[in-house]
């Protein structure tokens, strides 16, 4: 079993996001999982949601205690809340932001996990440059495709389009595009 | 067709697939995304012949459903919570008058404090209203489920509500085997009422019964309960067939044969139990689990003969009746004394108020159960250091002020102690 966890703040659309990673897993034949967590939600707040996906029926319904991957969507969060707590040791953390890892104080966390496990995405500006909306979901989902597989990034654009027909979705499916080839691009270079 | 959606999505739909002619409600969280779902359904044409009536309150919303029943009209409505007990003098009367309508209860805590998260204590408010109580594992048995109970109620002229953890499995996105409309229409056949306000052919519905014939009104009532202990198994079976998916019926067992150990739950933290289960079989326990489906009429028999085995049974409420302790395992305790050498019985309230239900805690309550039992109920994962704390502090002075206050005041000042 695979377990993502999703931060943001409400209005980001963290909630969607966890619901088209389980999409994209749904439509490569696994069984997938998502549930948000379940607070009142509103404009700003710390959201948080929950992706599992398994090659088997999930029965498990805790929230998510030790993840795989986190998709961080708003680094700010970092100084509010333990985003990393459970993070497990081989895990992944993708982090929304436009600086360098080290610009934003991540480096004790670069150090814990293994090599390259820890992206930065500038998913704002790529959400900025081709939704014309600061929603920085697809664009880390298309980070998440590259740098951690378990989903390919066909099927998370296809995930993307199901969730926002026409062509909001296809500017949507073009973020997380552009995401995916700069880690691409980093992973070859 | 297999699908990935939101379980409200997914029973919206299922319940489309049962042909309501009259869908009424007043939205609630966590049940909302179910009524939006229908609303939807009905603006798009694609529930047809459907009246979604708009209500001020769910008094209201229960109140038209009664009358579009009487009238011969399949009715739906849905709640949660404090909703729930709006409505509950129609609840009874629905119940009473044996009028076959179909409710969803998105399950959810009943305040005060209020609480918008999920426990069980809305439909156990209700548990002897008359309806027939029906609670969900996965989003799969709730569509599964609604589907079933318009033809149980129907068949019985009973209410049924069918019960689904609310957020839990109302928010959560999963793969839903949706059925295909042929199949429902010839598993539920259209609703042939037992008595029906026809301005044709008049009668009247909901007299005055006094003390000569009340209570043979309320044996009646009784003995279709009874019936239905049987039909539902039918029902199961039929819909197994023709579905070719699990017939859900009373209870399920999983792992349950050979258990010293067994636990009893209802709705969707049966699933984590049985992660929680095959580890600890892997770990040599002999431990095993009953699903209760349906919980009115509660299934003695079914119940007993699934226990037959066990030296020790383990409850778990996720609902607290507050002099007394846990309703299922009050329940169950009554289906023991029919059994020649019955189980230990022990109780344990978990998941009140929506604190999840750990895989952590449940391992740590079910060995505890067989090693170091306890008496009365076992409050799972209670943070003994507030309650002392606030014990203390009403101690302290007449004019404590109100305990929910005290109590977030002290869990704030920890966590910013902590950071």
């Amino acid at each position: 079993m695979f377990e993502v966890r999703i931060h943001g703040r409400g209005g980001q659309g963290v909630v969607t996001a966890a619901e088209m990673l389980a999409v994209a897993a749904f439509l490569e034949g696994k069984h997938a999982q998502a549930f948000p967590s379940f607070g009142s939600e509103r404009m700003g707040a710390p959201v948080v949601a929950f992706c599992r996906i398994s090659d088997k029926e999930i029965r498990l319904r805790e929230p998510i205690q030790e993840p795989n991957a986190l998709i961080v969507q708003d680094p700010t969060l970092f100084k509010t809340l333990d985003v990393t707590e459970g993070l497990k040791s081989d895990g992944y953390l993708i982090v929304n932001t436009s600086r360098s890892l080290s610009e934003i104080h991540l480096d004790a966390i670069v150090a814990r996990l293994p090599k390259g496990h820890v992206i930065a995405s500038p998913a704002t500006e790529l959400a900025l440059n081709y939704v014309k909306r600061p929603s920085p979901n697809t664009a880390l989902l298309g980070a998440f495709a590259a740098e951690v597989g378990v989903v390919s990034l066909d099927s998370v654009c296809e995930a993307i389009r199901r969730a926002f027909p026409g062509k909001v979705g296809e500017a949507n499916v073009e973020a997380a595009k552009a995401a995916y080839a700069l880690i691409a691009a980093k992973a070859a270079a | 067709m297999l699908k990935q959606m939101e379980g409200s999505k997914a029973m919206a739909q299922a319940i489309a697939l049962c042909r309501p002619q009259v869908v009424c409600a007043y939205p609630i969280t966590p049940q909302t995304h179910i009524v939006e779902g229908l609303g939807e359904l009905v603006r798009l044409g694609e529930l047809e012949n459907c009246e979604f009536i708009n209500v001020e309150s769910e008094f209201a919303a229960l109140s038209v459903a009664i009358g579009a029943s009487a009238a011969g009209a399949r009715s739906y409505t849905a709640t949660a919570s404090q909703g729930l007990l709006f409505m509950a003098e129609a609840v009874y009367n629905a119940a009473g008058l044996g009028l076959p309508i179909v409710m969803t209860l998105g399950n959810r805590a009943i305040g005060a404090p209020i609480n918008i998260w999920n426990d069980h204590s809305d439909a156990m408010a209700m548990r002897e209203s008359g309806w027939i109580q029906l609670f969900a594992e996965t989003n799969q048995e709730a569509v599964d489920l609604h589907i079933i109970a318009f033809r149980l109620a129907e068949e019985l002229s009973v209410p049924t509500m069918v019960c689904v953890d609310g957020f839990i499995l109302t928010h959560a996105v999963e793969r839903i085997d949706i059925p295909e409309q042929a199949n429902v229409d010839a598993y539920l056949p259209p609703y042939e009422p037992m008595q029906v306000l026809d301005p044709a052919d008049p009668i009247s519905i909901g007299a005055m019964v006094g003390p000569d014939a009340f209570t043979e009104v309320r044996y009646l009532q009784y003995y279709k309960q009874q019936l239905a202990l049987k039909l539902i198994e039918d029902l199961s079976t039929d819909f197994a067939a023709r579905f070719g998916r699990e017939a859900r019926g009373l209870l399920r067992t999983y792992q349950a044969e050979d258990a010293d150990l067994i636990v009893i739950a209802m709705g969707s933290i049966n699933g984590t139990i049985k992660d929680v289960i095959d580890e600890m079989r892997a770990d040599g326990l002999s431990i095993g689990l009953v699903t209760l489906t349906t919980f009115r009429p509660f299934p003695v028999e079914a119940l007993n003969a699934a226990l037959a085995q066990a030296k020790d049974v383990l409850v778990i409420d996720k609902s607290l009746d507050v002099g007394m302790g846990g309703p299922l395992a009050s329940n169950v305790g009554v289906a023991l004394r029919e059994m020649p050498r019955p189980p230990r019985l022990h109780s344990a309230i978990v998941g009140l108020g929506g604190r999840p239900a750990l895989k952590t805690s449940l391992h740590r309550l079910f060995r505890q159960a067989t090693v170091q039992p306890w008496s009365g109920p076992h409050f799972l994962d209670l943070n003994e250091r507030v309650i002392a704390r606030e014990i203390h502090r009403r101690g302290k002075a007449r004019r404590a002020g109100p305990t929910a206050e005290a109590i977030l005041k002290q869990l704030e000042i920890e966590r910013v102690a902590k950071i």
